[in-house]
């Protein structure tokens, strides 16, 4: 991981900061510069709500080489109050059953490390709500 | 536009191949498919391989293989797009045959795959690297999301997902190329290795190392040849939303569903028209949410349609003759050109073991990462 190009996540990794199309109201995470549903090139920033709901999920019990030490481990598509979706890993899911509809909310997490003196990826995870 | 056809095929064996390099694959299939051709002069090649940098720190394929075919100084070109690049180098050879700008094209894919020791991470750069990847969502966990979604909506069931692995296996035992050519049980397959739940170990194409060629010309001059040519009656290819979690609906891969219509109306052909199909099984469920999206079953259905043995060898639509990924063996960038390689020979009546009863029409869908491309071909028997 190189440092610019974490640097260049943060707004979004770590404040959840999107843009909202102001042609069709679409939301993109991470920012775009044109809008597929409407071909606006015009955005306003938003900040995204940290609630949302299970779309679908895996228990992931082979992992990248980086994250294999965290196996099993659940990763799932999130649905945001606002619609948007997002790809992320679900927290503290122990003797926990997933179910598709349940509720989350966006936690800031570390996410992997590059090596033991390389850089620290952080961003979002999700925790069930109930 | 000028109709093309296919007049040699070729392929290495698929597996573990570890007294093969990267080209020494190519070039055994390139050789096998002009052989089979009966030609030995080239206009140009279009090579396919999803990412032989990351694979074995070797870009600039186009120039290598053709250096190592020992054709002096020809056009050659390496196509990406995934695990649909061979797909896409055939689809880049038929183009410049149909517009006339080559005659006698060498088309063909190749990944060495074992070479290296993270071949997970490598094959997840086809995923959205910032945005799925890097959360932890590997291939089989992106494949698994889609599989729980579609049980979720249409009740698609464990033991219909294990069937199309029973099924390709099957067809696979009879092919001697075929990196797992043994059969399973649904029984194995839910209690081999857990992947990414609700997806095992065989409900997962493996790595391998292979390549696989064809050499297309232009119809009129197919004739001249020492096999009967197949023609290519139509190609159709479509993109989609790089990330799994951008689509509308998880359940349907749309990318495949434009590539297939618009290789369909190309074609001038419908769904029942087709006698057989070899389509990108990488997982259990694509090959489900495929033959749906192909038009083999209603949405909701491609679960149903395996369990009832539709699309085993004597079924109505029988798909993946060959073993598919499954069973074959999936070395990435190969993958596209042996699908059209089994249908080359299936309509020729040359199966062997495998061979169904006197195919006319065959079709090939070959897709990158989690369907964010696809490629489908149709062909003729003359
Ligand atoms: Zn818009």
């Amino acid at each position: 991981m190189s440092v610019p190009k974490t640097w260049r996540g943060e707004k979004y990794r770590y404040r959840l900061e999107a843009v909202k199309c102001t042609g069709c109201g679409k939301t993109y995470m991470p920012a775009r510069a044109v809008c597929p549903e409407c071909g606006s090139r015009d955005f306003e920033d938003i900040k995204l709500p940290a609630e949302g709901k299970i779309v679908t999920y895996s228990m992931v019990h082979v992992g990248p080489a980086q994250m294999q030490f965290e196996v099993p481990y659940a990763v799932a598509i999130i649905e945001l109050e606002n619609g948007l979706r997002l790809t992320t890993q679900i927290v503290d899911t122990q003797n926990k059953e997933l179910k598709i509809g349940q509720k989350v909310r966006m936690v800031f997490r570390k996410i992997q490390e590059d090596g033991k003196t390389g850089v620290i990826g952080y961003g979002y995870k999700a925790m069930l709500a109930e | 536009m000028r109709d093309v056809a296919v007049i040699g095929v070729g392929n290495t064996k698929f597996g573990e191949l570890w007294e093969y390099s990267l080209r020494d694959l190519f070039v055994e299939a390139a050789l096998k498919a002009l052989d089979d051709a009966g030609v030995d002069m080239i206009d140009s090649i279009y090579v396919g391989t999803m990412s032989s940098g990351m694979f074995v720190d070797q870009e600039h394929i186009g120039a290598l293989v053709a250096d190592y075919v020992g054709k002096k100084h020809v056009p050659a070109l390496r196509v990406e797009s995934a695990c649909a690049s061979g797909g896409f180098a055939f689809r880049q050879g038929l183009i410049e045959v149909a517009g006339g700008f080559s005659d006698i094209v060498l088309v063909g894919g190749v990944e060495k795959m074992t070479d290296t020791e993270d071949a997970t991470f490598a094959l997840s750069s086809a995923a959205d690297q910032d945005n799925e990847s890097y959360f932890g969502a590997t291939f089989p966990a992106l494949y698994a999301m889609i599989a729980r979604a579609h049980m979720h909506k249409y009740g698609t069931t464990r033991d219909q997902l294990a069937a199309v692995s029973v099924k390709n296996h099957n067809n696979g035992s009879l092919n001697p190329d075929a990196q797992f050519g043994r059969k399973i049980t649904i029984e194995a397959v839910k209690k081999s290795v857990m992947v990414a739940e609700p997806l095992t170990i065989l409900d997962c194409s493996p790595v391998t190392d292979g390549a696989a060629c064809a050499v297309i010309c232009p119809l009129e001059m197919a004739g001249k040849f020492k096999k009967k040519p197949i023609k290519v009656i139509g190609t159709g290819v479509a993109t989609d939303t790089i990330a799994l979690h951008s689509r509308e609906d998880i359940t349907t891969l749309k990318a495949v569903q434009l590539s297939a219509d618009r290789a369909y109306q190309m074609a001038g052909k419908k769904p029942g028209d087709i006698d057989l199909a070899e389509v990108h099984d990488c997982f259990t469920i694509a090959e489900i949410v495929v033959t749906e999206e192909l038009g083999f079953a209603e949405k909701g259905k491609g679960g149903l349609l395996v369990e009832e043995g539709k699309t085993a060898l004597d079924g109505e639509i029988p798909i993946n003759t060959s073993g598919g990924l499954k069973s074959k063996g999936h070395p990435v960038g190969a993958t596209g050109i042996a699908q059209v390689a089994e249908i080359v020979r299936q309509l020729r009546g040359e199966a062997g073991e495998r061979q169904i009863d006197n195919p006319k029409v065959g079709l090939t869908q070959n897709m990158g990462g989690s369907g964010a491309s696809s490629v489908t071909h149709i062909f003729e028997v003359v």
